[in-house]
């Protein structure tokens, strides 16, 4: 009885592992490690928290190439300078990048909705249409009709934008204009640079309401 | 499917507040309150309007740094090299809100604001430029590719597209160049024409529609991974 | 007459002329090949027109495409045959022309025939008189004779001599500045009708042959 028992546990313990195997141990791994380290500040199930934005569903080379950035320093707002420094460098191999981006790209994301309602619509103008006497872009162009970025092969660095937090889009568009971050993403910081307050206020409020 | 774990709750609530405080603060050393008008400096403002100056640098932040293209939500065509007068027929088409359908889904309002000296001045600009081709396609069917381009179909009475686009895909006139396209652009022009070019001007050839409806989808990407690394 | 398929009905005169040239031994090859639908004749001439314009009227491409409305279909046909025996070079029209059943060949190049669009124009103006006074006069102290003793006083053309009125400016001046390189190409064993124009070409210089283009592309 004890030997069933032992092997009926030892059965258990193998077949439990098995969906996590099939999984790929990369897979796990990854997940294993962004709960335990990432957590803290993206919050839990990664879907962000105030200025450390949403980490679940966003396109996974985009992720990939913040975590260069953050190593190269080529991304150097302050927030990025004291946490994401550190962490990029001195914590993942960049075998572990390229997992963990898989791993948080599948991940269900979920709209913050934290933006100023009544300014959304304005932001939506904004984001189909460009503001073309200022020569500033629209920005569906390539983030797309749903903001969810692109993905494709080729492209694929274009973040999805479509729930982030209303706090953490509007510091991101407005650091490019204080000339941080000016090396990364092309034509960011040339597009970011030319748009009022108002105008960020409305496109990080519309954008945080799209799912 | 993880559960919220609470045993970090203490330190995660720590940091919050941590997070919360520093983000008023926002490392610069300057306070501001969420949403309230901003009491540091003016931050630099890119050039909001500037002549043809501003309106190029709007055009290559989607169309590439150049006008080379650049894979967006969706492709984004090269300008650079662009016969003058093929440019000017696409603004004039957008202008008056016939063309690509891609297009009128993105809304591009901006064209609107374009004068037809600015539309001429943006045309011969871009049909200046010259970067490389962006490249990126199946190698492996350029060869084909090069066939039809050069001899076309005549079994399947497709044309030479050579002929009237030229022999290095450098355009004639309204025909445009193809040389350098970008890969994905193309087959979506070609796979999607009459939802693309259905209301085009009149400058557009009834001989597309014919062409791009004979042609095989294999066919259609390999013209134009071909055409993506001619320089 | 008794109901005819309509897949026999263009099939059954053409296999009769074939017939008839077959044994007539005409200049012109025989039209041979196979049996066609009207489907597949109207697919060729509308891949013909992917170039040559429905209209017929000719085109300016990356290279000038010819006019070949109102062209003389038996001057049409020997083109055609020409480019398949290579006495006349041109590689698209090579790949063209074989891909072509013989036996359409007549019913296409009368197609083009019927065709009367106005001309493309486009060529010089100020060249146009001069045109005139060569195409009529032609160039005596050259040796040239008129163009018009040949092809026709409205330059219509007649039998094998092709229609020159309303060509395109720059098919011509390419056509008499490269002569020797396209045409005449089948050496003495296959000689070619065209090498006759060929010491005309040679004659003409070069805004002479700017001159004559000028005067032809205007002409309806």
């Amino acid at each position: 009885m004890k030997r069933l028992k032992l092997t009926l546990a030892v059965v258990a313990l193998i077949s439990g592992s098995v969906p996590a195997l099939a999984g790929g141990p990369r897979i796990v791994y990854a997940e294993k490690f962004a709960d335990r380290n990432c957590g803290w500040c993206h919050g839990p199930s990664l879907q962000g928290f105030f200025k450390a934005p949403r980490l679940a569903g966003q396109t996974s080379r985009y992720l990939e190439n913040q975590l260069l950035n953050f190593r190269s320093h080529a991304r150097n707002d302050p927030l990025a300078k004291q946490y994401m420094w550190g962490a990029a460098a001195n914590h993942l191999s960049l075998q572990m990048v390229h997992g963990l981006s898989v791993y948080l790209s599948r991940l269900y994301p979920k709209p913050a909705d934290d933006g100023q309602r009544a300014l959304a619509a304005r932001g939506r103008a904004i984001y189909r249409g460009g503001i073309p006497e200022a020569n500033i872009p629209a920005c569906v162009a390539c983030h797309g009709p749903d903001a969810q970025g692109a993905a494709a092969q080729g492209a694929g660095q274009i973040p999805r934008l479509g729930g982030l937090s209303y706090y953490y889009l509007k510091r991101r568009l407005e650091q490019w204009g204080e000339g941080y971050n000016a090396t990364a993403s092309r034509p960011m910081p040339d597009i970011a640079s030319k748009l009022s307050v108002n105008e960020i206020d409305a496109l990080a409020s519309y954008l945080s309401f799209v799912r | 499917m993880q559960v919220l774990n609470l045993r970090p709750a203490l330190p995660a609530a720590i940091l919050a507040i941590v997070f919360l405080g520093l983000g008023l603060a926002d490392g610069t050393g300057n306070a501001h309150g969420l949403g309230a008008h901003r009491a540091y400096a003016a931050p630099v403002r890119g050039y909001r309007a500037g002549g043809l100056q501003g309106k190029i640098r709007y055009c290559e932040d989607c169309h590439g740094p150049s006008g080379q293209g650049y894979r967006g939500y969706l492709p984004i065509p090269r300008l650079a090299g662009q016969t003058p007068q093929y440019l000017e027929n696409e603004l004039q088409d957008f202008v008056q809100g016939r063309g690509e359908e891609a297009h009128h889904s993105i809304n591009l309002s901006e064209v609107h604001h374009l004068n037809p000296q600015m539309q001429t001045a943006l045309a011969s600009y871009f049909n200046t430029l010259n970067p490389r081709p962006i490249g990126g396609a199946p190698r492996r069917l350029v060869a084909m590719g090069k066939t039809i381009y050069e001899a076309g179909l005549p079994d399947a009475n497709v044309p030479a597209c050579s002929v009237c686009h030229g022999p290095s895909a450098e355009g004639h006139g309204p025909i445009p160049r193809l040389a350098g396209q970008l890969y994905p652009y193309t087959i979506m022009e070609l796979e999607r024409w009459d939802r693309e070019r259905n209301q085009a001007g009149p400058g557009t050839p009834a001989v597309m529609r014919r062409v791009a409806h004979s042609l095989s989808n294999l066919q259609i990407e390999a013209v134009a991974a071909y055409l993506s690394y001619l320089e | 007459m008794a109901i005819i398929p309509r897949y026999l009905r263009l099939a059954l005169p053409a296999a009769v002329l074939a017939i008839v040239f077959a044994t007539v031994g005409r200049a012109a090859d025989a039209d041979k090949g196979t049996p066609f639908s009207q489907q597949q004749l109207q697919a060729k001439i509308q891949y013909c027109s992917s170039c040559h314009q429905p209209s017929g009227q000719g085109f300016l491409g990356a290279t000038p495409i010819p006019r070949l409305a109102g062209q003389q279909p038996q001057y049409i046909k020997n083109q055609l045959h020409a480019f398949i025996d290579r006495r006349r070079v041109n590689f698209y029209m090579f790949k063209v022309a074989h891909s072509l059943n013989p036996a359409m060949l007549t019913a296409i190049a009368d197609h083009f025939h019927a065709l009367n669009p106005p001309p493309l124009g486009g060529g010089p103006p100020n060249l146009v008189d001069a045109g005139k006074k060569i195409f009529e006069d032609g160039v005596p102290d050259a040796k040239i004779p008129p163009c018009s003793t040949c092809h026709g006083p409205e330059a219509k053309g007649k039998g094998p001599f092709p229609r020159l009125a309303g060509q395109l400016y720059p098919y011509i001046v390419k056509t008499l500045t490269n002569f020797e390189k396209e045409r005449g190409q089948g050496g003495p064993q296959n000689p070619d009708t065209s090498a006759i124009m060929k010491p005309i070409a040679h004659g003409l210089t070069e805004s002479q042959i700017k001159a004559v283009a000028a005067y032809l592309s205007t002409l309806g």
